[in-house]
């Protein structure tokens, strides 16, 4: 019985300290109380007893094993390291591929594709809801034309690409591949992901066109197809990170996820796929926020849960279908427009607790995104900040460094209890979809936004250059300057490529698509063929509005 | 006098998504007191006007993050100078560089509001400016 001895010796001794510690807060009180984002109080310190009956196996297991909390690969980053990937994508697919090309001459090792407005929409260049938006948030993309052009000189057998498109993914999808089949590249050497997730964009992100149902069909046939043809191909992106974004707290970001997550999963096998089929390309992409510890708990617990989930509740067999991998962006409304060189630190610390939580590949925001989009110097300085992680501090070295922590895995064990209240509500609600429907999602976010900006500004939460040591006057910083003529060379281009093709058959293939949208046919190699007769995106997208019908937003306030 | 309360139309305009300082900005200014209509997402500077003229409401503040804030916030205010409701004010909150603040200034925006901003500012700058109308 040493170990009954052992506890009982701790407890002795701890009690002994508590009592010490009484006389020296009376001298010293601490500067306030601690807690988390998501509302617990922080401990004063957490030890042995802080753990309860700690099975290792079952709540750690080993890197690569379920139940993946400890990481999902066996040696992690001392195998390779995660890749490191800039979300870039601005004015025409000309420009983006310079941009392209020399982040990946500075040692970026893989792409992510930011879309402007219009194409993520599914408009063209020249709709008039359009006005004022071609190219600035991301490259526009109209026709086959652009892609071919944005993708040209990068070898896509070697480069894994990120497309953060969602309504119309499966048209930049087929693009995508158009082109890697012009490049002569074998389909399955292609590597990439869209993000392809709707639920979100109803919730957090705002970019939808379709209704749900619609949505999740055009989102499953991509599942299916995908599967087929393209085989290391991620057919979803399921994205905490805009809801995080949109002000949710750390557990909702995880919860509301997985929720997501489930409604897919469900949706996929509702259309006859199998579950390990499809749940390998399955990937995720998450917030790395301020709070350090907690972002790290916050990935450890997720991947446990998503691994029990797969197994217990679907009944996945394979490992893959079980393993949460997932992408990690630094957190964007962190960013401050004062003082901007300080972001550098924000983004630096918070994309640290990303390699410690375990990701899969990182962007690092720049430091002048609360001002403008990246100048090509901030962009270099934020891969840097990952090249610094990766190579010198010696954070790679080791698997998941931080496991064992008495205060990371209490916190991973909170975290995942919450997210898992969380998930049982929405499974109550009716899952995922219907949530989203009668606004839950949405008023929960809304009130962690709410109460978040009143803690600033009642002081509460402490940001550096804003409610506490501030400056005044602004620090002035080179900002990138679009070109304003790009829309107008856009839209020519697009023009162009529409006297230029053959209009009988993108007739015939839109007619096609046509049809196969008011069946349940797979839409796929309807869009496909569209896309290579350079059909635009528009009318495309176009069709399946006829069809589909538009989504109409959810007000809740 | 009987105190009547400011009336403000938040609206998305554009196709930015990003709506959370949008609603932050709208709940802020409702807990104060004051009445809001929010829009909600994609709204043209036309449905802005009519919304406004319709709501008849003394204020119009119009985010927007997306880069374009030049081609769409001078509709707004043409627009309202043709239906001669010059007296609505116009606000604009979101990601606007400083050169562009001056130019929105000058075509008759009444104030611009940049990451940092806290709601309570807002709120004091729309009561200075709308008490007129009180």
């Amino acid at each position: 019985m040493t170990e009954q001895n052992n506890k009982d010796e701790l407890i002795r001794a701890r009690k002994e300290w508590m009592e010490k510690l009484e006389k020296a807060l009376e001298k010293h009180p601490e500067r306030r109380e601690f807690k988390f984002d998501t509302g617990l109080s922080v401990e004063r310190i957490y030890d042995p007893l802080s753990m309860g009956e700690f099975a290792y196996p079952d709540r750690l297991g080993w890197p690569g094993e379920y139940p993946f909390t400890r990481g999902i690969q066996p040696t992690m980053y001392r195998g390779r390291l995660w890749t490191m990937r800039q979300y870039a994508g601005f004015g025409s697919a000309e420009e983006t591929n310079k941009r392209f090309r020399y982040l990946l001459e500075q040692g970026q090792t893989g792409l992510s594709v930011a879309f402007d407005l219009p194409t993520q929409i599914g408009y063209d260049s020249d709709h008039p809801l359009a006005r004022g938006e071609v190219g600035k948030v991301g490259v526009a993309i109209d026709t086959l034309a652009d892609m071919e052009t944005l993708l040209e000189h990068i070898p896509l057998d070697r480069v894994s690409t990120s497309m953060t498109i969602n309504s119309p993914a499966a048209v930049l999808l087929a693009m995508y591949m158009a082109v890697a089949e012009k490049q002569g590249i074998p389909m399955d050497k292609i590597k990439g992901t869209i993000q392809n997730d709707i639920l979100k964009e109803y919730v957090a992100r705002g970019t939808y066109i379709f209704p749900p149902r619609e949505s999740m069909r055009l989102i499953v046939d991509i599942f299916a197809y995908a599967g087929k043809h393209i085989p290391n191909w991620n057919t979803i992106s399921i994205s905490g990170y805009h809801i995080r974004e949109a002000g949710s707290t750390a557990i909702q970001e995880a919860a509301f996820t997985l929720s997501n997550a489930i409604a897919y999963v469900e949706a996929a096998l509702q259309a006859g796929l199998e579950i390990d089929q499809f749940a390998p390309r399955l990937s995720f992409f998450f917030n790395a926020h301020s709070n350090f510890f907690e972002e790290i708990a916050k990935f450890r617990a997720t991947r446990r849960i998503w691994a029990r989930l797969m197994k217990e509740r679907f009944g996945a067999k394979k490992d893959r279908s079980m393993m949460l991998r997932f992408h990690t962006q630094t957190a964007g409304c962190t960013l401050t427009a004062q003082q901007p060189d300080v972001n550098l630190m924000r983004v630096a610390f918070q994309a640290l607790s990303a390699v410690l939580g375990g990701t899969q590949s990182l962007h690092t925001n720049s430091r002048d995104e609360a001002l403008a989009l990246p100048s090509e110097h901030s962009v270099l300085l934020a891969l840097r900040t990952q090249q610094v992680i990766g190579y010198e501090i010696g954070v790679t070295d080791t698997v998941d460094p931080l496991g064992g922590s008495y205060f990371i895995e209490k916190l991973t064990d909170h975290i995942e209890e919450e997210v898992i209240r969380y998930i049982k509500k929405i499974d109550e609600i009716g899952g995922a979809v219907v949530a989203i429907e009668k606004g839950f999602i949405q008023q929960e976010i809304q009130a962690s936004a709410y109460r978040y900006q009143k803690e600033i500004e009642n002081g509460d939460r402490v940001v550096v250059g804003i409610n506490k040591f501030t400056m005044s006057g602004d620090q002035p910083i080179d900002l990138l300057k679009m070109d304003p003529a790009v829309s107008k060379r856009q839209v020519e281009r697009l023009k162009e490529v529409r006297l230029s093709r053959n209009q009988g058959q993108v007739a015939e293939a839109l007619q096609e698509l046509r049809r196969a949208a008011r069946g349940d046919e797979n839409l796929m190699p309807y869009i496909l063929t569209a896309v290579k007769n350079y059909a635009t995106l528009g009318e495309i997208c176009g069709v399946l509005r006829d069809v589909f019908g538009e989504y109409k937003q959810h007000i809740t306030l | 006098m009987a105190f009547k309360p400011v009336r403000v139309l938040v609206g998305k305009i554009g196709l930015d998504g990003h709506d959370r300082g949008a609603k932050v900005v709208a709940q802020a200014l409702r807990d104060s007191g004051m009445e809001v209509i929010y829009t909600g997402l994609r709204q043209t500077p036309e449905q802005i006007v009519e919304a406004a003229l319709q709501e008849d409401v003394q204020v119009i503040g119009l985010s927007i993050l997306s880069g374009a804030h030049m081609q769409l916030v001078p509709p707004v205010l043409e627009m309202l100078r043709e239906q001669e409701s010059r007296d609505i004010i116009v606000i604009v909150g979101g990601i606007i560089p400083r050169e562009d603040i001056t130019y929105l200034k000058e075509q008759g925006v009444a104030e611009v509001f940049t990451p940092g901003v806290t709601t309570a500012e807002i709120i004091d700058f729309i009561r200075q400016r709308a008490a007129g109308h009180e």
